[in-house]
């Protein structure tokens, strides 16, 4: 997170404080963005989002239509009916209840609806485990969902909020994914500073905006909205004659997110004072870096908190997080990355077979470069884990050796970080 | 200064609970907190595990506290050696007990000014003041003992949120008596 320079149109001083958990942070975010249609099905460590939100319909804060329903591929479902009849959409879920999803993760993507979901990123079973790794996460890795991972409480609040601005984005048109690790953020409380309602509503610009479309059998162009009295069909069938241009548009639609998730976050720092990075990658220390770490998610500020020490000693290091994993911004990474010797990139999830995900990532971003950096893989956290400051300092020592070294036996190149032998 | 403090109890004794109060009364004082639980299979009666960590500097750690300066034990059937471990040697030890102090420091493996170590009749009093055995607010009067940790108005303001009506007025006499009822031994 990066502090203000300028004036902020909210400063610190009109935001107020709450003691409040990720799960908390993200319901009362939800709260406040004037969602139409919450659907979803509780599961661990999600659970507490739904409760709270509950609470604001029970108590009538919100005028959210809370639908109750009995697993997490009818919530999807619920969300895409939502969502094309033109209503501002929210669900929350993890783990196996992404999987559960996963089918449905596509038709809302496909349908170009822009629904928000918070994901408190948990292991998949077996075996079954509650605890928050990045497994779930890159299941859905394909499904053409902007995905966003958070660093803490508060960025989980404000991300929250921006997902709805990207999504509706009139050049985006996607649904949103927020991550937040499962305990670790989910369930730890914060300080986190709160926008009055009404900068938020004014941020959204009111309620969802829908889109308009060409269609062939209106004069006019119509809102691409479900409506008994301007009828339109939605999620028709398409073979080899337009499906391939559909995909493209929606392959298309990530470059401009990319963009829109740059200008939120600028537009989110003139609110609050706020801002993430570039939006996309929120590096630390890397101007002058021999050695990057790469990370997502709520380890990035227990890494961060060594590396300070190591650089109070003279180590040139430094951390690049990424925070949109999709749209990946490889360009970005290139430019942080190309004068750095040695990179590891830290994945919180096995892809069993190959090298890690974020890894795969970070290596093709690397490749048109002419002088490529050492690239580490280091798979660490399953299940839940904890990534301890010890195991921090060991990781850095060891990178040290390997850049004394100079280069990476391939039997080297993916490792485990705090596996017991 | 950061001030860590982990949390030692039973499932459904409030250990979670107790670490969100101090951590918002903390806040309540104007710092940096952070609360979070260690959550094993939950079950009532297992052993579980809080963390609270209080700073003056936005808190940018998230993992377990492994070397605490405060050790909290809501529950004196877990005292150990074990439990010991991590705590700094300048760390204080706050734990649950009525009765006699050497068995507690022989329960814990440690000899009289190993640490400071700070009684709490938390059970005793829990039992008389709220009638049941939850000792989690309790063992936050032995904390504010210690001076430096939170105030006892910024406490009292987190349990009158956290709970309602007799509960919450319970609970702060509870606070309060537990407070001047802790000894140092």
């Amino acid at each position: 997170m990066t502090t203000l320079k300028l004036t902020p149109k909210y400063p610190r001083e009109k935001q107020t404080i709450m003691m409040f958990n990720g799960d908390e942070a993200v319901a009362y975010a939800v709260k406040q963005c004037y969602v139409d249609v919450v659907a979803a099905y509780p599961i661990t460590p999600q659970t507490i989002i739904v409760e709270k939100f509950s609470e604001f319909v029970a108590n009538g804060e919100v005028h959210t239509e809370f639908i109750h329903v009995e697993s997490e591929h009818s919530a999807m479902s619920a969300c895409i009916g939502a969502a094309a009849t033109g209503a501002r959409a929210f669900t929350s879920t993890c783990s196996q209840g992404l999987a559960l999803m996963v089918e449905t993760l596509y038709i809302a993507s496909g349908l170009r609806l822009p629904i928000v979901m918070a994901v408190t990123n948990r292991a998949l079973s077996a075996p079954i485990n509650i605890h928050g790794d990045h497994s779930d996460a890159y299941l859905m890795r394909d499904a053409g969902w902007v995905m966003l991972f958070v660093e803490n409480v508060q960025e989980a609040y404000d991300t929250t909020i921006q997902a709805f601005k990207i999504a509706e984005h009139p050049e985006v048109q996607l649904p949103v994914s927020v991550h937040l690790d499962g305990f670790f953020l989910s369930h730890t409380m914060e300080n986190l500073h709160v926008l009055p309602d009404e900068a938020i509503y004014e941020f959204l610009g009111g309620p969802r905006k829908p889109v308009k479309v060409k269609v062939d059998y209106y004069d006019e162009e119509v809102e691409y909205t479900l409506n008994p009295a301007r009828p339109l069909s939605v999620g028709m069938l398409a073979f080899y004659d337009y499906y391939f241009e559909i995909k493209t548009q929606q392959v298309e639609a990530f470059k401009h997110a990319e963009r829109v998730i740059t200008e939120v976050n600028e537009e989110w720092y003139k609110l609050t004072g706020r801002k993430y990075g570039d939006g996309l990658v929120d590096p630390y220390a890397m101007s002058d870096a021999e050695i990057a770490i790469v990370v997502m998610g709520s380890s990035t500020g227990t890494i961060r908190n060594i590396v300070k020490k190591f650089r109070e000693r003279g180590v040139k290091i430094g951390v690049l997080r990424i925070r949109s994993y999709r749209p990946f911004p490889r360009r970005r990474v290139a430019e942080l990355l190309k004068d750095v010797k040695l990179v590891a990139v830290l994945d919180r999830a096995a892809s069993p077979g190959t090298l890690g995900a974020l890894y795969s990532d970070i290596i093709s971003s690397l490749y048109t470069l002419k002088e490529r950096p050492l690239v580490v893989n280091y798979i660490y956290g399953l299940g839940g884990r904890d990534l301890s400051p010890q195991l921090v300092h060991r990781l850095i020592e060891e990178l040290r050796e390997d850049l004394r070294r100079g280069f990476i036996p391939e039997e080297r190149l993916q490792r485990y970080l705090g596996v017991r032998e | 200064m950061l001030i860590e403090i982990r949390w030692h109890g039973r499932g459904g004794q409030g250990v979670w609970t107790a670490s969100n109060i101090v951590a918002t009364a903390a806040a309540y004082g104007g710092k940096y907190a952070q609360s979070f639980p260690a959550f094993g299979p939950e079950r009532s009666g297992a052993p579980v595990l809080s963390f609270t960590r209080i700073s003056d500097e936005p808190i940018e750690v998230h993992s377990m506290v492994y070397n605490p300066d405060i050790l909290v034990i809501l529950d004196y059937t877990l005292l150990s050696p074990r439990i010991v471990e991590g705590l700094k040697p300048e760390g204080v030890i706050v734990t649950n007990y009525t009765g006699d102090v050497n068995s507690v420091l022989e329960r814990l493996g440690i000899k009289r000014g190993d640490y400071r170590v700070l009684l709490v009749p938390a059970s005793k009093l829990a039992l008389e003041i709220l009638r049941i055995r939850a000792t989690n607010t309790a063992m936050i009067g032995g904390l504010l003992k210690l001076g430096y940790v939170v105030k006892f108005e910024d406490v009292k303001k987190a349990i009158m949120e956290r709970f309602t009506g007799p509960v919450a007025e319970k609970n702060t006499v509870l606070v309060e008596r537990a407070m001047s009822e802790t000894i140092e031994v």
